[in-house]
């Protein structure tokens, strides 16, 4: 018949361990991230996460020689997770915010790339400021720096957020919005793919530190600063040992350092 | 006959009322009462010393909004599904076998399936087809979450409310047809006027139960971005990490839950006072 | 047609991995039950006491989950949830709990079904005679036996369809654990998708499986409701 035992387990599975042991010595990790953020982080058809977050994660954690574990989890509640352990630390293209600072703390950036607008090709959209998307539909992912940025600049026009960025670039395509902002080279990727021939990128680039940051960090806990600072030498270690650059040249033809 | 009784032992008074003791029943009734209240203690506690004017300025007025979106979502589906779900009830009702079966087909479909998938799949699968849609001239509709969601919702509950119907009119005695027939009213005249308001008499508790289903279901609205009471919420989350919003939510739905279902109960008792004996 | 080939079985296609989403939902349902049927014969029992604080108790408990949308319900246990525990646990040492989605799905769902369940067995008992109890007590059977021989039996009869509705009812809401990034058959539908850009295609097979799943199951409730009414046809 069915599985009870399994799912006798997985009633226990509110599971004690002892986070002491493992958390001096920081041989055992388990990262964080979101799955759904091509070419950063993706799940392939073969239901495994690919992509460069995972690939850095993966070239930091033999840099530790730790042991590390992936762990998928939704963008809305990644932060919330980490709070309650279910993993250590979100290396998932995350912002160095101030607003997140409150909660967690960051390593030094991993990479920083602008964000971007896009818009459906033919120039119906020019001008990108608060004024020119007056009345318009603007779209981007919830809980990003993006849709913060959006909602504090752009309180004219009508904003729509979605639970991934998928689902946004889905949506231009439809027309249902008529810009999205994004990472810039996050949605290069989908610009380029037959999905997003419809839309090209229209306007500068957008970085201001309060609402973009310092780039893409690796949050952690607040207590957690053993951890955070052996990420740091880690990452120091893959960007001067040439392997960072390897990571960066099979995803991207710049640097995005 | 004074001194049959005189030999009787005299009628003893009844035992004295058994006073209530403190048994297990009690004792475990008082305990999670007192859980109860605790908790309720601790979620004003929260609520007060977690309060944060800066994040109830901000995102009450957009909760307040979103409780307007969510109430004519439930209004407009419960009641164009109405309309829908009794032509469904009366095609699955009817002779003809082709109209029955496709009438069965569809209720069973939007009744088997989940809301949240049927949602998915209307509004994404519109955005997949907008060159057909525009060529249609409908595209304008399904641009809208909105009204990709509204139709979802309608198309839902008309599926449970035909089944509610079909039963409720299924109660009424098959005699009442024969009688109106007999006093020469045709069919149509003997559904309307006869039939249907003493099966929508019956049908007035479940139809209560399925408006308070879908106050309830209009939440999956917020994943397709409509910014409902749920979304609203969520979008106050997902700035703040501060989990009161969802207490406040949570707080909202049950006193909208429980004013309808007591209002709703006043309502059937009214209405169907004449039916008691 | 082209789109049937992303139906693959393996690291090509999406069927192995809607296959497994599949399992998790039907897994999840099938954990949820008796954790829920178990909680709803207790507080119906409860409603049923006689003893007014009991069903004070009871009654708060059916208005709160009953009144919830089940989604909230999932996003409060599961972040609230682990809130919660964590810090209760921080107060005794530094160690840390665990609430994987599985389990807060579980207990979001298990809390709304008990909800249902409760009104379920309460109407039930309703339609037990108070003069078996007394019948039982008569012929000397103590409170356990006297529930256990002779109004379970019953209670089973009169709320197995009240039941069954529910287990479909559960069956469904399953799906919105793939908001909080459980690995269901909604959410690797969501997946598959994402990648291949074919949300009609997707979304239906999804659909269609859920309304297998409702076929298979209200053909096995059927069975089993025969099975336990039995008895009535002798009567009737």
């Amino acid at each position: 018949m069915f599985n009870f035992k399994g799912m006798a387990a997985a009633a226990l599975a509110i599971a004690l361990m002892s986070g002491s042991a493992l958390a001096d010595e920081w041989t055992k990790i388990r990262v964080g991230t979101e799955g759904a953020y091509k070419p950063f982080n993706y799940i392939d058809s073969d239901g495994k996460l690919q992509g460069f977050d995972v690939e850095i994660a993966q070239a930091l954690c033999d840099e530790m020689k730790a042991e590390c574990t992936f762990v998928a989890q939704d963008w809305d509640g990644i932060i919330p997770a980490l709070l309650a352990k279910k993993y250590d630390v979100i290396i998932a293209s995350m912002s160095i915010t101030e607003e997140r600072m409150k909660q967690v703390d960051f390593t030094d950036k991993y990479y920083n790339t602008p964000a971007r607008f896009m818009a459906k090709k033919g120039g119906a959209i020019t001008d990108t400021s608060p004024a020119g998307l007056k009345g318009k539909v603007l779209g981007a992912q919830s809980s990003t720096t993006h849709s913060s940025y959006l909602e504090d600049n752009y309180k004219d026009s009508e904003i729509k957020l979605y639970a991934t960025q998928d689902e946004a670039n889905a949506d231009l395509a439809a027309g249902r919005v008529d810009a999205v902002l994004a990472d810039s080279v996050v949605t290069l990727d989908w610009l380029g793919s037959d999905a997003g021939s419809c839309c090209e990128h229209i306007g500068e680039n957008y970085n201001d530190e309060k609402w973009f940051g310092k780039g893409a960090g690796m949050a952690v806990r607040k207590e957690d600063t053993a951890l955070k600072d052996k990420l740091n030498v880690a990452l120091k270690a893959i960007l001067e040992n040439g392997k960072y650059k390897e990571i960066n040249d099979k995803y991207f033809p710049f640097p995005v350092y | 006959m004074s001194d049959t009784t005189a030999g009787m032992i005299a009628a003893r008074k009844p035992p004295p009322q058994a006073r209530k003791r403190w048994g297990a029943a009690r004792i475990a009734g008082v305990g999670l009462c007192a859980i109860w209240v605790v908790l309720g203690i601790a979620l004003v506690a929260s609520l007060f010393s977690g309060y944060d004017a800066d994040v109830f300025n901000r995102y009450m007025p957009r909760m307040i909004e979103g409780l307007w979106v969510t109430a004519k979502l439930v209004v407009l589906s419960v009641s164009a599904g109405a309309v829908l779900a009794l032509f469904v009830a009366l095609a699955r009702m009817s002779d003809n076998w082709i109209v029955s079966k496709l009438a069965f087909v569809y209720v069973y479909a939007f009744r088997g399936t989940p809301l949240l998938g049927q949602v998915f799949l209307l509004y994404y699968g519109a955005g997949q087809f907008v060159d057909y849609l525009e060529a249609a001239g409908v595209w304008w509709f399904f641009r809208e979450a909105y009204n990709c969601v509204l139709l979802t919702f309608i198309l839902n509950t008309a599926a449970y409310q035909a089944e509610i119907f079909k039963t409720s009119i299924e109660s009424i005695p098959r005699g009442q047809w024969e009688a109106a027939s007999s006093l020469g009213l045709h069919k149509a005249q003997t559904f309307w006027k006869i039939i249907l308001p003493q099966a929508l008499i019956t049908a007035l508790r479940p139809l209560g139960n399925e408006i308070i289903l879908m106050v309830k279901s209009s939440a999956v609205a917020s994943v397709v971005t409509v910014f409902d009471l749920m979304g609203a919420t969520k979008l106050a989350f997902s700035r703040t990490y501060d989990f009161n919003v969802y207490m406040w939510a949570a707080i909202i739905y049950l006193m909208i839950v429980e004013t309808l279902r007591r209002v709703w109960a006043v309502l059937e008792r009214r209405l169907t006072r004449h039916l008691e004996r | 047609m082209e789109v049937l080939s992303q139906l693959a079985w393996g690291a090509n296609g999406w069927a192995d991995e809607l296959a497994a989403g599949t399992w998790l939902t039907v897994r999840l349902a099938l954990a949820t039950l008796p954790f829920g049927l178990a909680i709803g014969l207790l507080v119906a029992l409860a409603k049923a006491s006689g003893e007014r604080s009991l069903e004070a108790a009871a009654n708060i408990y059916t208005t709160i989950f009953r009144g919830l949308p089940e989604l909230l319900t999932l996003f409060i246990v599961y972040y609230g949830g682990q809130m919660a525990l964590q810090r209760l646990v921080g107060l005794f040492t530094d160690s840390y709990v665990e609430v994987n989605g599985f389990v807060a799905g579980m207990v979001a769902l298990g809390l709304v079904f008990s909800a249902y369940a409760s009104e379920v067995f309460a109407s039930a008992f309703k339609g037990i005679p108070a003069g078996q109890g007394e019948a039982a007590k008569a012929l000397g059977m103590n409170r356990w036996q006297a529930f256990r021989l002779v109004t379970l039996p019953q209670l089973i009869r009169l709320s197995i369809g009240g039941l069954s509705n529910l287990w479909l009812v559960l069956l469904k809401e399953t799906s919105l654990v793939s908001v909080i990034a459980l690995n269901d058959l909604l959410r690797m539908t969501n997946l598959a998708q994402g990648s291949t850009k074919q949300p009609l295609f997707f979304y239906s097979v999804a659909l269609l499986i859920y309304l297998v799943l409702s076929l298979i199951s209200s053909r096995g409730l059927g069975a089993i409701e025969d099975y336990v009414k039995r008895g009535e046809e002798r009567r009737a």
